[in-house]
């Protein structure tokens, strides 16, 4: 009986050895197996699923909201492309891809801000999205009909608070040119600057070398060319009194034609129509760095003795500002462009900054009007101080008090970057 | 062969215009004609193919976008002002453009340059875990951008302790933020020399890699 006892566990051992091999050998089947099925082609990308899309609120019926349901599995998806179509269309070529989403950014954007692909109001849409892999392949979910076409809006809810800004600067400028044209007296404080046009227009007669006068680069969109173009008139009208040379290059097509119109203007009011030289006042180029290498020739041919750079300037302002300064001539240059004022101010005789360019044609014309407006802009400036004053002393409120009322008042003025 | 070439009027035409730091001479001056009269070609040809053409004459042939026939009356009637008898008709075209830019720029300007900075300088004296350098730097900011609002004041004297004080902190103010604007564009200037030089010591006489 003893006997018996081991030779069971020996029989066991005996038929698990045999079984063990089967079951080894059936292993090394598999395995291969397994490994043969990775080295398969991809069948294909997991697609993202249900496409919504919204009327995006406060604009003019040209953008919608469009957001979309992940794939489940995102390995292998590079990004997705979003297409879009005008709803009923049958033809494939009418898709058009108006976004490429990174697969790692929220699945969702704004559509229509691409002006190729714009949004018409009132149209409906579909879209159909595509997982992309590395290699670019796209592998397309279903086609989603816009629940929804875009709308515009008559009044922009976010721009509330610009408005109420806006229409509170331009009454005070209204209501202090009204109060300059009822006869109030008004002070203006001396800018130097300013007070050198004069000195400059007369040392240039005196002379007898022209007068070089560059309206910026920018176009008449821009305020501070505006601005300029004012101040241009102002010192036509002085230069013409002294029959004094101009030289007005240009690099705006449109800049070349107000500023045309202004010399001829301001030859006129001075009495000396006869006076004005067509050629005085001419298009170059609108290329940055060739305008730039047309007018430092000028200025070292030329000569003049006076250079004026009032306006927008970019980085070519040191470049004129320096020529100008080898050739000898006295300069007064005048810009709102940060960036570019410490150049002037290096190499410049007189500089306006910022503002003072803008306050520079009311300080010339000495009309009650715009100095009246020049009032007016100083009450807005007095109401930004005092809101900047209330947030300091709410601030060091919420220091002392532990309260946190800044938060409030910073609300009250916050403007959304993207409403 | 082309390349060569081109690298060669490249480094001819860079060291013309550079010719300029010696004194104006023929060299400059034909290098400043060139690049004037072929910019302004270039220009008229770039603004053409990718403003006229695709924007409005493409449209307009293809006979469903008819209303862009009122923009191009109006970038015509820009033309007349070759024809003195008419030329005062070029002045629409100008009206409607300096309108519409400004009435379209009043609102962005108002949100960008007003009300954006306001935001920017109500920021709160002291916080939790705010470092010493933070504290000072926004009490700095808040009384450096009330001093030099003060000096733009045009219609009050520069005089006694708020304006004449407060205008004089605003100045040094300014400038010392202008110090730090100049030596910073000064750097990306250099950027552009480094990257000529590279021209013409690199792809011109091959002396760098």
């Amino acid at each position: 009986m003893r006997k018996n006892w081991i030779v069971v566990p020996a029989l066991m051992i005996l038929l698990l050895l045999p079984a063990l091999s089967v079951a080894q050998s059936v292993d090394e089947i598999l395995t291969p197996a397994a490994e043969v099925q990775l080295e398969q082609p991809d069948p294909g990308l997991d697609v993202p699923g249900t496409i919504t899309v919204l009327d995006r609120k406060n604009d003019a019926g040209d953008l919608l909201v469009v957001s979309f349901e992940q794939p489940l599995y995102t390995d292998g998806i590079f990004a997705y492309n979003v297409y879009r179509r005008v709803a009923g269309e049958s033809d494939a070529e009418a898709w058009n891809l108006v976004e490429i989403i990174p697969a790692d950014e929220p699945p969702e954007f704004i559509d229509g801000y691409d002006p190729e692909y714009p949004i018409n109001s009132g149209v409906l849409y579909e879209y159909r999205i595509a997982s992309v892999n590395i290699d670019g392949e796209e592998f397309f979910g279903p086609v989603f009909e816009a629940g929804t076409v875009s709308v515009g809006e008559i009044y922009h809810t976010g721009k509330t608070r610009v408005l109420i800004a806006g229409g509170l600067f331009i009454f005070l400028i209204f209501y202090y040119f009204a109060k300059a044209q009822r006869g109030a007296k008004m002070y203006l404080r001396p800018i130097a600057g300013i007070e050198a046009i004069d000195e400059a227009i007369g040392r240039a007669t005196e002379m007898g070398k022209p007068i070089l006068y560059v309206p910026g680069l920018s176009s008449i969109a821009d305020v501070a060319t505006i601005a300029s173009l004012t101040i241009l008139g102002r010192v036509a009208k002085k230069i013409a009194v002294y029959q004094t040379p101009l030289i007005v290059p240009n690099r705006d097509p449109i800049v070349f034609t107000v500023a045309e119109e202004v010399v001829k203007q301001a030859y006129l009011e001075a009495g000396r129509p006869d006076a004005y030289d067509p050629d005085s006042v001419f298009f170059l180029t609108t290329s940055q760095f060739a305008f730039v290498a047309g007018v430092n020739g000028m200025m070292m041919r030329e000569k003049p003795a006076t250079n004026f750079y009032l306006g927008m300037f970019w980085a070519e302002s040191l470049l004129l500002a320096e020529t100008g300064s080898l050739s000898g001539a006295i300069q007064i240059a005048g810009t709102d462009a940060v960036t570019q004022l410490p150049f002037f101010i290096t190499t410049c005789d007189y500089t306006l900054i910022g503002e003072e360019l803008y306050a520079a044609s009311a300080y010339l014309g000495q009309e009650p009007k715009q100095i009246g407006a020049l009032k007016g802009q100083d009450a807005c400036k007095g109401i930004i101080m005092g809101f900047i004053t209330v947030a300091l002393i709410f601030g060091i409120i919420d220091v002392v008090a532990n309260t946190h009322i800044l938060d409030w008042l910073r609300d009250l003025v916050t403007s959304p970057i993207m409403e | 062969m082309y390349d060569i070439i081109g690298i060669w009027v490249g480094a001819f035409f860079t060291l013309a215009i550079y010719s300029f730091l010696y004194k104006e001479n023929p060299i400059y001056r034909l290098a400043e004609h060139l690049v004037v009269g072929i910019s302004a070609g270039y220009g008229m040809a770039i603004t053409y193919q990718i403003t006229v053409k695709p924007r409005l004459i493409d449209p307009l042939l293809s006979g469903d976008h008819w209303i862009l026939l009122i923009p191009g009356i109006l970038g015509l009637l820009y033309i007349t002002r070759f024809i003195p008898r008419i030329s005062w008709l070029s002045r629409y075209p100008i009206g409607f453009y300096m309108g519409t830019a400004m009435g379209v720029g009043f609102p962005l300007t108002m949100k960008a340059n007003v009300l954006r900075q306001l935001e920017g300088a109500m920021v709160p004296l002291y916080q939790s875990g705010m470092a010493w350098y933070e504290v000072t730097g926004n009490i700095v900011m808040i009384l450096g951008t009330l001093a030099a609002l003060i000096y733009f004041f045009f219609s009050k004297p520069h005089k006694g302790l708020f304006f004449g004080t407060g205008s004089k902190i605003g100045i040094w103010v300014i400038m010392v933020g202008f110090g730090a604007t100049f030596g910073f564009t000064v750097m990306g200037r250099i950027s552009l020399l480094i990257g000529r030089i590279q021209y013409l010591l690199g792809d011109w006489l091959h002396l760098i890699e």
